[in-house]
């Protein structure tokens, strides 16, 4: 096995006999990056010389002491680049820590590399890019998943032991079922956000990304708890993730919501994941048939509530503290309507556009008012579930990943792809996607045949149950080998 | 909620963006498209639910008002596209 095969788990305890360094690791993975990163495209950038410093002096008895990780472009590291994606930020470098690289710093970890990522996190195929589309890595002709694609697919690539995202409506969860990685949307308020560029802060939260349950449970372990900087981060006790992993399912009900099973969605996942479910209910899982009533309504909400909310945290982008400005306006006027017209690429234009208009004057009772209604009967839903199950299961994503290009005309159709990760971020309870098999890619336009997808099973947990939902996530991807296969690259 | 009264020429000036005609023209239909299809929450009946503005239940967190350190100032400037004098320069607002 190669340095950068091994887990999180498995490098920690190579680091504490000394059998490695953490400058061995980071060494391991800068030449794996070197030789896959040029037709991955995971990075946008690293500082191997900053990182090579912090790892030279890294305490490998600390939790992640020593581990590299790999930070999406969206979260600041003071002195590094911070671009979100958009060349909006292309010159900016970050004047401050985010509270989550202090924390994963304080745990021994080494931030190292910044990962590709949807314009200002606004997309599912990380096409929005504006440097450059990151590659799925079991088929380089298809997309990542997105927005956090830059992440999901380092990690699978073996370009990165275990990487951070964010999650905002499956930006973490939906590319970790494409590219078949652990990929952890935490509850609301368990992460803090300061130093995460906000895209939509009713929804948005940071989590990770890796190839174990035990490795996501570790840094979660590393980057949970209250933060006097983000005031929707609550004071709820920080749990060891890790604490359950290695039990069964005895004893846990399982909850099915019968609206995550619909037609139209690839018969090979659906498949994938209802085998899955009966292998949750052979290790002890007691399986209940839940209702979420308004399900076919989160995606519609979803759109009005992040575009709103994005039009508020966009304004802020008016080139004159950071980041772009047009040459020479001509007045005040010109000098905003060109930077953020320069600045900005075409999607995040059209939720600006769109998100502007569901909160203008007139409309808004119209569409924000009451999607934030709708949004209070799909909390409701979930809390309702949660009186008969101890977590729902489901599929993450109802496709496989799509070729690059295939739906950049058609935002609805982009939109949908995240149709079974939206409702999580609006009830702000945590989420889990972990490999559960693989479809055979149907070829056409010259193809070979029988290039193998991922498919990824999501577990819904309770708001700060994710120990137990790491739980649940770990002993069913112990059962089974999905999660180690790796892809030829 | 009807959507074909999306006119995106003025909504981008609302948001301080400038827009090329093609891009207004994709924008219209593309958004149209979308507005019709979250035209399906007019169908919930939302008439005695409260809104959600947050996912969880908090109000007025509060800490106590006392001065700490921040951003020198070098580092606050440091990503300002014009600056003199430790400032800021901005594009003139009064003629």
């Amino acid at each position: 096995m190669e340095i950068f095969d091994l887990s999180v788990t498995d490098l920690q305890a190579r680091l504490r006999a000394k059998e490695l360094s953490p400058l061995d690791a980071l060494d391991a993975l800068e030449s794996r990056i070197a030789s896959v990163d040029p037709k991955v495209g995971a990075y946008l950038s690293r500082d191997l010389e900053a990182a090579r410093a912090e790892a030279a002096q890294a305490d490998v008895s600390l939790p992640l002491g020593g581990v590299p990780i790999g930070i999406k472009d969206v979260i600041n590291v003071l002195g590094q680049p911070c671009t979100a994606g958009s060349k909006m930020l292309e010159p900016f470098r970050s004047p401050y820590n985010a509270t989550v690289i202090a924390k994963l710093r304080a745990a021994g970890a080494v931030p190292f590399g910044r990962l590709n990522m949807d314009e200002f996190a606004m997309g599912s195929s990380t096409e929005n890019s504006a440097y450059h589309p990151t590659r799925n890595p079991w088929d380089l002709s298809r997309i990542p998943g997105g927005s956090s694609g830059g992440s999901a697919a380092a990690v699978a690539a073996r370009e990165a032991f275990a990487t951070l995202g964010s999650d905002t409506g499956g930006s973490i969860r939906q590319p970790a079922a494409l590219c078949g990685c652990i990929g952890l949307k935490p509850t609301y308020g368990r992460v803090s956000r300061y130093g995460l560029i906000a895209f939509a802060s009713s929804l948005d939260q940071i989590g990770p990304f890796a190839r174990t349950t035990r490795d996501c449970g570790m840094l979660l372990n590393a980057i949970s708890g209250r933060d006097p900087m983000d005031s929707t981060s609550l004071d709820q006790p920080v749990d060891d993730y890790t604490r359950l992993l290695g039990r069964d399912l005895k004893g846990i009900r399982l909850g099915i919501p019968k609206e995550y099973f619909v037609d139209g969605m690839d018969p090979q996942v659906k498949a994938a994941v209802e085998a899955a479910i009966k292998q949750c209910e052979s290790l002890g899982a007691e399986l209940v048939e839940i209702s979420l009533p308004h399900t076919e309504y989160a995606v519609g909400v979803y759109y009005i509530i992040a575009t709103a909310e994005c039009s508020a945290n966009l304004a802020r982008f008016d080139g004159v503290r950071y980041g772009h400005r047009a040459d020479a306006p001509k007045d005040l006027l010109d000098h905003y309507k060109r930077t953020r017209e320069e600045g900005f690429g075409s999607e995040v234009k059209r939720r600006i556009i769109l998100g502007t208009y569901v909160l203008s004057s007139g409309y808004y009772d119209a569409y924000y008012l009451r999607a934030q209604k709708v949004r209070t009967l799909i909390r409701q839903d979930f809390a309702a579930a949660y009186e008969k199950c101890d977590a729902l299961v489901c599929p993450t994503s109802p496709d496989l990943a799509f070729k690059l290009g295939e739906r950049t005309d058609d935002p609805l159709k982009m939109y949908l792809a995240d149709i079974f990760t939206i409702a999580a971020n609006l009830a702000g309870i945590c989420g889990v996607s972990v490999p559960c098999g693989f479809g055979i890619a149907k070829g056409g336009d010259g193809e070979k045949d029988g290039v193998r997808l991922p498919i990824g099973l999501q577990f819904l947990g309770k708001p700060f149950d994710e120990a137990r939902l790491l739980r649940i996530a770990g002993a069913y991807e112990q059962s089974t080998d999905w999660h180690k296969a790796a892809p030829a690259l | 909620m009807s959507s074909p009264e999306l006119d995106v020429r003025y909504v981008a000036n609302l948001a301080r963006i400038d827009l090329s005609d093609a891009e207004i023209a994709q924008f219209q239909s593309q958004l149209c498209r979308v507005l019709e299809y979250v035209e399906q929450l007019n169908q919930v009946d939302v008439s005695q639910v409260e809104p959600t503005a947050h996912a969880n239940d908090i109000t007025n967190v509060f800490r106590i008002d006392e001065p700490k350190p921040g951003l020198e100032k070098v580092a606050a400037l440091q990503n300002a596209p014009r600056q003199a004098n430790g400032l800021v320069m901005v594009t003139k607002v009064v003629e």
